[in-house]
């Protein structure tokens, strides 16, 4: 059975992570991107492809880590705790799930490229204000051998930087996931400025032309190679969110015990000690919510959507407690920029929102038992 | 004795043909709440012949309290092997054989603190359901702040002489023996002048009034203690050193209740099947959705108890964090019954169609071994650091 504790190996690479990025990344580098009108770190992305985390669930045999989700929801939680920008999801947990569904050659050789830190991907799915696969309308219609793409899409997550895109279209048969290198003659990308000062786009195709070899997987079958991509891609975000939870909540404790009124610190009072508490039970609750998530996904991905939509559905939860106590508990000093708990308050709306809100991952739960 | 492989497949396989062969058809009812309950003693009155069948065949197999090494009548079960044993007896819906608060609080004590001779002495007749315990811990003056027992006792060279008031003792009417917090030193801090002391309810000068409870029921007494006498060997762990096994037993009470939520989802149904038994039930929106979120909080704090469960067993202690287990139990269950009431609508309203008293009931939850609030200062303090 999977002990849900981590192993001596996850407890490793979560301090070595947190160690490497408490100096390469803190907030103020945040903060600093956002300053200069960035969204994006190219250096920090090549160090993290040097410590193999861009190969973290990668195959050996190409040049991979090959540790798995549960190590990749690891890396995620320390990613969240300091808001570090980078495509981690995006790409080395997205795309590489998904290009080893396929496993062919030409699968092989991007999953190579993404543990090198050579290549970073996009996943264009939501089309409206809402994640909705299934109802995804932009066409592929068939032409001779290959596909024209028309369509748009919207809230592309690192689109508007990344190499390649992992586009869901609608043949009029069935979803077809298509492989594309992001400046295909037709797509047109427009960074959109979000909330978190990350990188995501809105995306047209013109009648953007795609072969048969762009198709990842069976055409009309894009679930097959999807799925597993975007459960793998919900259990690390949730893991991320808990590490911004943890990291918010962090924040908060220690400023309980500075921070005086009355002339004592206010963690005195029990109303403030009470909420307090509160808040990292829910945390240590999501934190067990996590760790199955990954488990599951690393037994047997097929069975895994009950516990990644748990995952989800609870650090969705979580998280956005733990900002908004954050911030009241702050007081006034919260509500200023100068200060990082709008950062996390910020990050924590966008990823809640991301594959999935509370309510889609709260109805595939119910779906799942019994209701 | 039944030999059991350690081998989890052939656990697995093993445990199942024994529960197909020795539970009787007529156990296999796991929510029928509080009336389907065996709780044993000297007085106990079975509910059926089957009930009677099911306690003798899981005692003779140790089953009763899988983890206890087998010369206390316990199966020598690993967590795992618990684990798989209590998934095979939830999928054939089986109720769990005995239940007592010997198996759950006096027993871990003993195992921890006691004497062998205590353990020979006690163990056994709480595992085969012949003996019957209960709580000796709050008085009308120590509640939240429990270390204030005032209850006395006088060492009397062979024996203690004991008296003063227990309440909020459960089932102290039904019980054979009581644990009780004892002051045996009044000049002491109040932490380090208690003793826990093992007292037969049979003795002279011990008696109880049951309180009726808002549920209708009368689970809890008020126990009288007049001049008892108890032998002067009937205390667990060191004299005056009574709190630290308090502390310990509050421990494995917070999980013990904790698990009352827990079990709901392994054992018991979730909360989308409870609904789509009332007819209309799925027609209210607002019903579901309070149904969905208490789904996702149950299944999430189930794995919580299983990662505590797992941590215990790698040598990470929980200690004071199990103060969380106990919050988010406990409220879990109430906000479980609140939904079966929303649920039942008018039909669970009539006593007799006893959703009611089990709703009730579990407003002691978030008070009894701790309130919700005490748990919240435990955890603030203790695990987030914060200061008074």
């Amino acid at each position: 059975m999977d002990k849900l504790v981590p192993t001596e190996e996850e407890t490793m690479l979560g301090d070595a992570a947190r160690g490497f990025l408490d100096q390469a990344a803190p907030v103020s580098h945040l903060r600093g991107l956002r300053d200069a009108g960035q969204t994006a770190d190219p250096a920090l992305w090549r160090e993290m492809a040097q410590m193999g985390w861009t190969g973290i669930v990668v195959p050996d045999s190409a040049g991979g880590a090959n540790m798995g989700l549960s190590a990749a929801c690891v890396l995620g939680r320390e990613l969240g705790r300091t808001l570090v920008t980078s495509p981690f999801i995006s790409t080395a947990v997205i795309a590489a799930t998904a290009l080893k569904q396929v496993a062919d050659d030409r699968a092989n050789d991007a999953l190579a490229q993404i543990a090198s830190g050579d290549v970073t991907y996009a996943l264009a799915v939501d089309e409206g204000n809402k994640f909705n696969p299934l109802s995804t309308d932009l066409e592929a219609k068939r032409d001779g051998n290959g596909f024209r793409l028309t369509g748009r899409k919207t809230f592309v997550v690192d689109g508007s930087q990344a190499d390649r895109l992992l586009v869901l279209a609608n043949t009029g048969d069935g979803l077809t996931l298509f492989d594309l290198p992001a400046d295909r003659a037709g797509v047109t990308r427009t960074a959109t400025p979000m909330i978190d000062s990350r990188d995501a786009a809105q995306i047209t195709f013109d009648d953007v032309a795609a072969t048969g070899d762009d198709v990842l997987g069976t055409v009309d079958d894009a679930m097959t190679v999807l799925q597993p991509a975007l459960e793998a891609g919900q259990a690390v975000l949730a893991a991320e969110m808990s590490g911004v939870a943890a990291g918010a909540m962090a924040m908060t404790v220690g400023y309980l015990k500075e921070r005086k009124q009355f002339g004592i610190e206010i963690g005195r009072f029990q109303a403030l000690q009470h909420r307090a508490a509160h808040l990292w039970c829910e945390a240590e609750v999501t934190a067990s919510a996590i760790l199955n998530a990954g488990r599951a996904l690393d037994r047997d991905p097929a069975q895994a959507t009950l516990a990644v939509s748990l995952a989800k559905a609870r650090a969705t939860a979580t998280v956005q407690l733990a900002v908004q106590e954050g911030v009241q508990m702050h007081g006034g000093i919260g509500m200023t920029d100068a200060f990082d708990m709008g950062f996390y308050m910020k990050r924590a709306r966008v990823a809640a929102e991301w594959l999935g809100d509370y309510g889609y991952h709260a109805r595939k739960v119910a779906e799942l038992r019994e209701f | 004795m039944t030999q059991f492989d350690t081998d989890p497949v052939r656990f697995r396989s093993q445990i199942r043909d024994w529960l197909d062969q020795n539970c009787p058809n007529e156990m296999r009812d796991n929510d029928g709440g509080e009336a389907t309950i065996c709780w044993g003693g000297r007085n106990w009155n079975f509910t059926s012949e089957a009930q009677k069948t099911w306690l003798t065949r899981a005692a003779q197999a140790g089953l009763t309290v899988p983890t206890w090494p087998t010369v206390y009548g316990g199966a020598g079960l690993s967590r795992d092997q618990e684990k798989i044993y209590l998934e095979e007896r939830n999928r054939i819906r089986a109720r769990s054989p005995l239940e007592s608060f010997g198996i759950w609080m006096l027993g871990p004590a003993l195992l921890q603190f006691g004497t062998e001779d205590q353990k020979l002495e006690y163990l056994p007749p709480i595992a085969r359901g012949e003996v019957r315990w209960c709580q000796g811990y709050s008085e009308p003056g120590a509640g939240s702040d429990l270390a204030n027992v005032q209850t006395k006792g006088e060492d009397k060279g062979d024996h203690w002489l004991i008296n003063g008031q227990k309440i909020w003792t459960s089932y102290a009417d039904k019980a054979d023996m009581i644990f009780a917090l004892v002051r045996t030193d009044r000049e002491a801090p109040k932490h380090k002048g208690i003793s826990f002391i093992l007292i037969d309810m049979r003795n002279d000068g011990v008696s109880t009034r049951p309180i009726q409870l808002i549920s209708g029921a009368s689970p809890f007494c008020e126990t009288f203690f007049d001049d008892v006498k108890t032998p002067i060997g009937n205390v667990v762990g060191t004299v005056n050193r009574g709190w630290d096994v308090a502390k310990y037993l509050l421990t494995h009470e917070r999980e013990m209740i904790s698990s009352g939520a827990g079990g709901l989802t392994a054992g018991g149904r979730a909360f989308g099947a409870i609904l789509s038994n009332e007819v209309g039930g799925f027609d209210d929106p607002i019903l579901v959705a309070d149904a969905m979120r208490a789904e996702v909080d149950a299944l999430a704090i189930d794995l919580t108890i299983e990662r505590y469960k797992d941590m215990a067993e790698s040598g990470q202690g929980t200690g004071d964090a199990s103060a969380m287990l106990k919050y988010m139990g406990t409220e879990m269950n109430k906000r479980r019954h609140e939904l079966m009431m929303s649920a039942g609508g008018s039909d669970a309203l009539a006593w007799a169609d006893g959703r009611a008293p089990d709703w009730l009931r579990t407003k002691a939850n978030s008070i009894e071994g701790g309130t919700s609030e005490v748990m919240l200062s435990i955890l603030s303090k203790r695990v987030l650091g914060l200061p008074g």
